[in-house]
C-alpha cells in the first residue's frame, strides 16, 4: 500500500450508486482480458446523470486524469458487480474518500485489493473548499487529505481491521499469510 | 451491545456462531465462517471463474460441486456477442467441474431470474448460509437464512475455501402488528421501510423483520420484502422461519437446515413497530427508491409505460395480483410482463382466475409478454427486452429507479407494488389500486 498518493481530485455528490459507476450495459467484458478490461476503465462513471460538469475519462481514453475521488455518503450503494471498483481502478483512480460506503462496494474494493476505501474522520468534510481538479495530496499513514495550494487538511479515519487485508494486497494474500489457505 | 448479557442473540448471530464454530457471536465480531451455498450468475461468474482459477491454479477444483449454483439469467436474449460468450464461459466451467446445479440458458433446464430459482429449486434454507454475487441476493432471508450478495473476489475465495469472514452485523427490528389492508403489498411493507430509514440508514445492519402481518405472508411475498433490503443499505433481512417456510421447501431442501430463532428478550439497537391500517399502498419517485409517497397522492403523475418482473415483482403471486386488476380491461399504456422464471411463465398458464388462465388475462388486457430472465430491470445490453431507451415514464415492480437503471438516463423510473403498476397501466397515470380493487 502506498502511503501518499498525489493526483486530481474529481468531486461527486452523496448516494452515487454503481449504474452510475459503471452502467449494467457494460458488464459483459473480460475482466481477466488485458485488452477488454481497458473498456472499464473507458466507461467509468459513464452513468452520471445528465448535467454533470465534468466528464470522468474523456471520450475514447481508457484512463482519467483524476486520481483520487471524493464523495459524499453512500458511496457505491446497489449492485454488488465488483466490476464498480475495478472501472474505478482501470481508470486509474488510487483511492475513494467518502462520508459513508455501501458495504458491498467497500468489501469489494478491499477484498479484490483495488483501491482503500477512506473515510472522513467527522463532519468537517461538510465544510471544504476540495473541488474536481484540484491537486490533492493523500495521506494514508497520517490518514489526511490535503488541498496542495492552500494547505487546506480534512483528517480520515483509519481503516481498522481491513488495514491488514489492503496491506496484504487482498483476501487471497491475506488469508495465505494468515495460514487459511493452501493456494497455488 | 452493553445492555444485551452474555447468552442473547439475535437468529443471525445464532446462524453466524453456528457456521463459524463458536458459541456467542456478538455485533462487530470479525468470524471465518463457512458458506452452505455460493450462487453465481452470467455477469459475475465469467470474472469470479477467472479469478478462481488465478489464484487457487488452473486445475484447481471447487470446494464442493453440490455447493456452488451457477444460474444464468441477466443478459439471455441478447445478440450481444460478448453476453452470448459469456455464457459459454459457464457451460465450459460448470462442465468441467462437473458442477450438478447448472441451470443452462437455451436449454430445458434454464430457470431464469437466480433469486426465485433458488427458492424453486430448494436452496434457500432456515440457519444456512447462501451468498450470491447479487445484491439481490438477501431475497433468501424470508427463509430464515443469512443470505447475503458478494463481488467477484468473495465469491472466488469461497469456490476455493468454502469460508469467508465476516463482521457480525447489528440487527435492526421491524414488527407488522395487525392486518394488512388488502390493497396493500410486501413491496409496500420494505417500500415503507426504505422510506423511514433512507437509503444508507440500514448500511451493515441485519434487517429482522416480523409481527403478525408477516407471519400471514406465504413464501413469495416475503421474499419480496426481504429483496429490497440492500436498498437501505442492509446486509441481509431475516424473516423467522416457521410452518409456513417449512411446508414450502418440503421434499425440495437441497441440503440440511436448522431453525433457529431470536432470544425474545434481546435488546436491539433499533426497533421500529407499523400498525396495519396505516399501511398505504406506495410509490418511490425518481431517482431513490427511499423518495416514496402514497400512491393515492400521485395520481396526476403522468406515465407511458408500466412494467411487471424482477425478482422482486416478477413471482407467481405477483401475477397473480396483476391478474385481479387487469381482468376484462385494456391497458393504456405499454405494459410489459416478464415472468421471473420458467416455472412462473408455465403457471401464467396454469393458474386461473374467474375462469381465465392469468396468461389469456394479460393477453386480453393487451400486454407484452417477455421472456424469463431479469430483462430491463437493469437495463442490460440495448436489444434487451422492455428496456427503456429513451425519455419514458416507467412504473415498474423492480427494485431500483437510480438514474439509467433501466436504459436511458431520460428515463424515470416509479417503482410500486404488482397492484399499484397494474392500476396504473390501465389509466396511464400513478393511481392506487383501491380504485380497481373491489
Amino acid at each position: 500500500m502506498k502511503n501518499i498518493i498525489k493526483g486530481k481530485v474529481f468531486c461527486l455528490g452523496d448516494n452515487i450508486d454503481t449504474d452510475q459507476i459503471i452502467p449494467a450495459k457494460h458488464l459483459v467484458y473480460k475482466t481477466n482480458d488485458p485488452e477488454e478490461r481497458k473498456l472499464y476503465g473507458r466507461f467509468a462513471l459513464s452513468g452520471l446523470p445528465i448535467g454533470h460538469e465534468y466528464p470522468f475519462v474523456e471520450k475514447s481514453e481508457n484512463k482519467s486524469v483524476y486520481r483520487i475521488i471524493f464523495a459524499g455518503k453512500n458511496f457505491g450503494c446497489g449492485s454488488s458487480r465488483e466490476h464498480a471498483p475495478l472501472a474505478l481502478k482501470e481508470a486509474g483512480i488510487e483511492t475513494v474518500i467518502a462520508s459513508s460506503y455501501a458495504r458491498i462496494f467497500y468489501r469489494n474494493s478491499v477484498d479484490g485489493g483495488f483501491f482503500p476505501p477512506m473515510e472522513f474522520l467527522d463532519n468537517s468534510s461538510k465544510k471544504h473548499s476540495f473541488k474536481t481538479g484540484d491537486d490533492v495530496l493523500v495521506n494514508l499513514k497520517e490518514n489526511y487529505i490535503e488541498k496542495i495550494e492552500t494547505g487546506e487538511k480534512i483528517k480520515l479515519k483509519s481503516l481498522g481491521f481491513i488495514q491488514e487485508i489492503i496491506e496484504a494486497g487482498d483476501i487471497f494474500a491475506y488469508a495465505q499469510k494468515k495460514g487459511l489457505t493452501n493456494e497455488k | 451491545m452493553e445492555t444485551n448479557v452474555r447468552n442473547k442473540m439475535t437468529l443471525i448471530e445464532k446462524i453466524l456462531a453456528n457456521k463459524s464454530g463458536k458459541k456467542f457471536v456478538r455485533p462487530g465480531d470479525i468470524i471465518w465462517a463457512n458458506i452452505d451455498h455460493l450462487m453465481t450468475h452470467d455477469v459475475c461468474g465469467p470474472g469470479t471463474f477467472a479469478l478462481f482459477k488465478e489464484k487457487f491454479g488452473e486445475k484447481a477444483k471447487v470446494f464442493d460441486r453440490k455447493k456452488v449454483v451457477v444460474i444464468p439469467d441477466h443478459y439471455i436474449f441478447t445478440q450481444n456477442q460478448h453476453a452470448q460468450r459469456n455464457l459459454q464461459i459457464l457451460r465450459d466451467f460448470s462442465k468441467e467441474q462437473n458442477l450438478p446445479y447448472f441451470y443452462d440458458a437455451h436449454t430445458d433446464n434454464y430457470k431464469g431470474v437466480c433469486h426465485v430459482a433458488l427458492s424453486e429449486e430448494g436452496f434457500c434454507l432456515p440457519g444456512t448460509i447462501l451468498l450470491g454475487t447479487d445484491s439481490h441476493t438477501c431475497t433468501a432471508g424470508a427463509y430464515g437464512s443469512f443470505a447475503t450478495g458478494v463481488g467477484n473476489t468473495d465469491a472466488a475465495f469461497v469456490l476455493g475455501t468454502g469460508k469467508l469472514w465476516f463482521k457480525v452485523p447489528e440487527t435492526f427490528k421491524f414488527i407488522f402488528h395487525g392486518e394488512k389492508p388488502k390493497h396493500v403489498m410486501a413491496k409496500d411493507l420494505i417500500l415503507q421501510i426504505i422510506g423511514d430509514l433512507g437509503v444508507d440508514g440500514g448500511t451493515y445492519r441485519s434487517l429482522e423483520v416480523g409481527g403478525s402481518i408477516i407471519k400471514a405472508l406465504n413464501m413469495e411475498e416475503r421474499m419480496s420484502l426481504c429483496n429490497m433490503a440492500i436498498e437501505c443499505g442492509g446486509k441481509n433481512a431475516v424473516i423467522e422461519a416457521d410452518e409456513v417456510t417449512l411446508k414450502d421447501i418440503k421434499g425440495k431442501a437441497k441440503s440440511s437446515f436448522q431453525v433457529f430463532q431470536s432470544d425474545p428478550d434481546y435488546k436491539y439497537p433499533f426497533k421500529k413497530e407499523y400498525i396495519g391500517d396505516q399501511l398505504e399502498s406506495l410509490v418511490a419517485r425518481p431517482h431513490s427508491p427511499d423518495n416514496i409517497t402514497p400512491a393515492y397522492k400521485l395520481g396526476h403523475q403522468e406515465l407511458s409505460r408500466a412494467y411487471i418482473g424482477s425478482c422482486t415483482g416478477g413471482k407467481l403471486e405477483d401475477f397473480k395480483a396483476a391478474a385481479k386488476i387487469l381482468k376484462g380491461q385494456k391497458v393504456k399504456i405499454d405494459t410489459f410482463i416478464v415472468p421471473a422464471t420458467t416455472k412462473v411463465a408455465a403457471d401464467l398458464e396454469k393458474e386461473s382466475f374467474d375462469g381465465k388462465s392469468l396468461l389469456q388475462i394479460f393477453k386480453e388486457a393487451g400486454t407484452t409478454i417477455g421472456k424469463p430472465s431479469c430483462a430491463a430491470c437493469l437495463g442490460g445490453p440495448e436489444d434487451t427486452f422492455g428496456r427503456a431507451n429513451d425519455a419514458q415514464k416507467v412504473i415498474s415492480t423492480t427494485n431500483r429507479n437510480f438514474p439509467g437503471r433501466m436504459g436511458s438516463k431520460l428515463a424515470e423510473v416509479f417503482l410500486a407494488s404488482p397492484y399499484t403498476v397494474a392500476a396504473s397501466s390501465l389509466t396511464g397515470k400513478v393511481t392506487d389500486p383501491r380504485e380497481f380493487l373491489n
